[in-house]
């Protein structure tokens, strides 16, 4: 691999929806600067916009309020979330709303013009094209991408980040990018679990499973300060293709479980985590598979909202071929997914402040990657885009290039990257991935044990996971896109190593499903904190930090 | 969830850098081999569509691996400028057109 330096003012590294955003607004703001964004697909359909959206789920409708809408994530989170950070994302969903619709988005609208409401934070667009919108309005802002670029490492001096190391998949050049800020803005993480899809259709999951966590890693390596990896994310889903099932639920879908008992009449309170929680329990109780059933909408009805799943999981369109599903009587399985570690839906990730910033000085943090404030979505990923630029550029104009990076430094992390090409045998990616999965469904409260978790078989995967980390240095790779997927691997394993620190020291049940402590399994209120952990970048060993919850009111 | 190429109908892109399918998959997965587009490991794919979209020829089809159901219906996408034709073939080889706009 040939080495090549280079500085820009604004590093961004994921261009996601929270990476294209603050590029976008990195020029808005800042039009003098460089600003680049590093990306390991191609912007135009990289992350979890690729297949496109149908809605934008955080949206203040008329009489929302941002206070309603921390109102509403605190519920739903059960009382934790960090207030701040959620409020102040509430203040800025329709500011950014407008923005992606001056630039092309189409938003469905009523007679008067008014956005058409699914719910009250929920609103229909036109998404397929999202990620082009938004990759156009990057190109066109003259922020710089770098394509098929995949980050490795922050180039971090004197305890501050100064830019990150990447490598490119077709051409293989090592980079060592210089700046003087740097926005993290990578998603979330697939692929910890056991998937729940096998063989050919092990992909097909929910979450993007191109995004392997590789921020968490770089970051959790770093030294930067994660929070709550324990709230893992599991979405109820339609079973094998995995569609979505609010859709079905604004078509006025009935969760019923095998003996068609309409089964969340049990729980007084419904929300997103209840649904799924109580599918499970019915699957538990040997009353499954549960089913969403529409059975008493009309053949118009029933086509309309197929259209809305084909732009967003064409696969349930073919399912319903496939099983001959008329839309006059739509019954579809249902069922949670693996579970993911994901900020922008529950809310893992870093430990930031109000101003996006991670504890690493110079390094902020946007979107699934930024923990704290769950339930945010596009949206809210924009929000953070934009709040975080802001403060990166202010950041910048008081710091400077890092002048010299020692050599052995750029060289280190240049063996550690390339070593899997160098490795002729040892453990293939495929067998890696595999036993990590393997540890983390069996050990640490994957979908066949109904999510729930206890201290004796987290202890077990704490020390399964050591070992594997040893086995990882040993990990093959044939070429760059191999090398790139071997990495992906060694991000995931230290983001496992995070998360089962963080399971096993919140010794109550605080979000049940996410989980589930079967050894603790009230909710108490003196865990109404948050557990961060920081990696000791000395000893490498996780140190738990308990932080204090802080209330807005 | 995989999609399959055929051979017949890519054109390869030519005069493209990247032909448009390699260029967009956000898992890298398509690389084009004597000016034909091939997928590397099918199981790789998230059934994101976005490949299927992608091609003027029509030359990608999505559809469900046996693992969840599949029996040989498969689903092909025209993108026009202001709209999106969803063309679902299924095993007895009827059609059925979905128009969406974009
Ligand atoms: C299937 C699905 C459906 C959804 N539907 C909706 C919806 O209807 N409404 C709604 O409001 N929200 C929806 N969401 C949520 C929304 O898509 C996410 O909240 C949002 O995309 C998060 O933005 P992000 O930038 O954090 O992540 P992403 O948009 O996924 O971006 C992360 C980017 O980082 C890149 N990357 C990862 N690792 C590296 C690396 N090492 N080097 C360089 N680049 C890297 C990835 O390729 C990717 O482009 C959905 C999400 C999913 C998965
Ligand atoms: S469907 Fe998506 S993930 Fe699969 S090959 Fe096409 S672009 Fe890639
Ligand atoms: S976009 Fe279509 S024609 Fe172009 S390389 Fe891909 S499959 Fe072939």
């Amino acid at each position: 691999m040939e080495i090549s330096e280079k500085n820009t003012d604004i590093l961004i590294i994921g261009g996601g929806a929270a990476g294209s955003f603050a590029g976008i607004m990195a020029k808005e703001y800042a039009p003098d600067f460089d600003v680049t964004i590093i990306e390991k697909a191609h912007i135009d359909r990289s992350g979890c916009l690729a297949a496109g959206i149908n809605a934008i789920n955080a949206y203040l409708t008329p009489g929302q309020t941002p206070e309603k809408y921390l109102d509403y994530v605190k519920r739903d989170s059960n009382g934790l979330v960090r207030d701040d950070l959620v409020y102040s994302i509430g203040q800025g969903l329709n500011r950014v709303t407008q923005k992606v619709e001056e630039w092309g988005l189409p938003i469905h609208k009523d007679e008067d013009g008014n956005y058409l409401a699914r719910g009250p934070r929920s609103i229909k667009i036109d998404g397929e094209n999202f990620k082009p919108i938004l990759a156009n309005k990057v190109r066109k802002s003259r922020v710089e991408v770098l394509n098929r670029t995949v980050a490795t490492n922050y180039i971090i001096q004197d305890g501050a980040v100064r830019g990150s190391y990447a490598f490119n998949l077709r051409d293989g050049i090592f980079y060592v990018i210089k700046a003087k800020a740097v926005i993290c803005a990578t998603g979330g993480a697939a692929g910890i679990y056991r998937p729940n899809n096998s063989g050919q259709a092990r992909h097909k999951m929910w979450y993007s499973p191109f995004n392997t966590g590789a921020g968490y890693a770089m970051g959790i390596r770093a030294g930067a300060e994660m929070t709550t990896f324990e709230m893992r994310f599991v979405a109820l889903r339609v079973k094998d293709v995995l569609a979505p099932t609010g859709s079905f639920a604004f078509a006025g879908a009935k969760q019923v479980n095998s003996n068609g008992e309409e089964y969340l009449k049990k729980y007084d309170k419904i929300n997103t985590p209840i649904r799924l929680y109580a599918t499970v329990q019915e699957e538990k109780a040997g009353k499954g598979p549960c089913f969403l059933n529409l059975n008493n909408i009309s053949k118009e009805e029933g086509e309309e909202l197929k259209r809305s799943l084909l732009g967003m999981c064409p696969g349930i369109v073919l399912q319903w071929e496939e099983q001959g599903i008329s839309t006059d009587n739509i019954k579809v399985e249902i069922e949670g997914t693996e579970p993911y570690i994901v900020g922008g839906h529950c809310q893992a990730g870093y430990w930031i402040d109000k101003n996006r910033q991670t504890t690493l000085p110079g390094l902020f943090a946007a979107g699934d990657v930024a923990g704290g404030a769950p339930k945010k979505y596009v949206t809210g990923a924009f929000v953070e885009g934009e709040t975080a630029v802001i403060n990166a550029i202010k950041y910048s104009r008081e710091s400077d290039f890092v002048d010299d990076i020692q050599d052995s430094m750029i060289k280190e992390e240049y063996n550690r990257v390339i070593r899997p090409l160098k490795h002729t045998d040892g453990i293939t990616v495929e067998e890696l991935e595999n036993k990590l999965q393997d540890i983390m469904e069996e050990y640490a409260g994957g979908k066949s044990k109904s999510y729930e978790l206890e201290e004796e078989t987290l202890k077990e995967a704490r020390i399964l996971l050591k070992e594997l980390k040893k086995q990882a240095d040993h990990i093959v790779a044939e070429n760059h896109h191999q090398l790139m997927l071997a990495h992906e691997v060694i991000d995931r394993i230290e983001v496992a190593r995070v998360l089962v620190e963080h399971l096993i020291y919140r010794k109550e049940t605080r979000w049940p499903a996410y989980q589930t402590r079967i050894d603790y399994p009230e909710r108490k209120e003196d865990w109404l904190k948050f557990i961060n952990s920081v990696i000791d970048t000395d000893s490498k060993k996780i140190k738990i930090i308990e932080r204090d919850y802080q209330s807005l009111k | 969830m995989s999609i399959n190429i055929n051979e017949n109908s890519c054109n390869g892109c030519p005069k493209r850098k990247e032909g448009r399918c390699e260029r967009i998959c956000p898992g890298n997965l398509i690389k084009r081999k004597n000016e034909k587009a091939v997928i590397e490991n099918k199981s790789d794919c998230w059934d994101c569509a976005a490949c299927v979209k992608a091609c003027p020829q029509n030359a990608i089809e999505i559809y469900l691996p046996e693992e969840i159901g599949g029996k040989g219906a498969n689903l092909l996408a025209e993108v026009k400028k202001n709209e999106i034709v969803w063309v679902i073939k299924n095993q007895s080889g009827n059609y059925k057109e979905y128009h969406l706009a974009r």
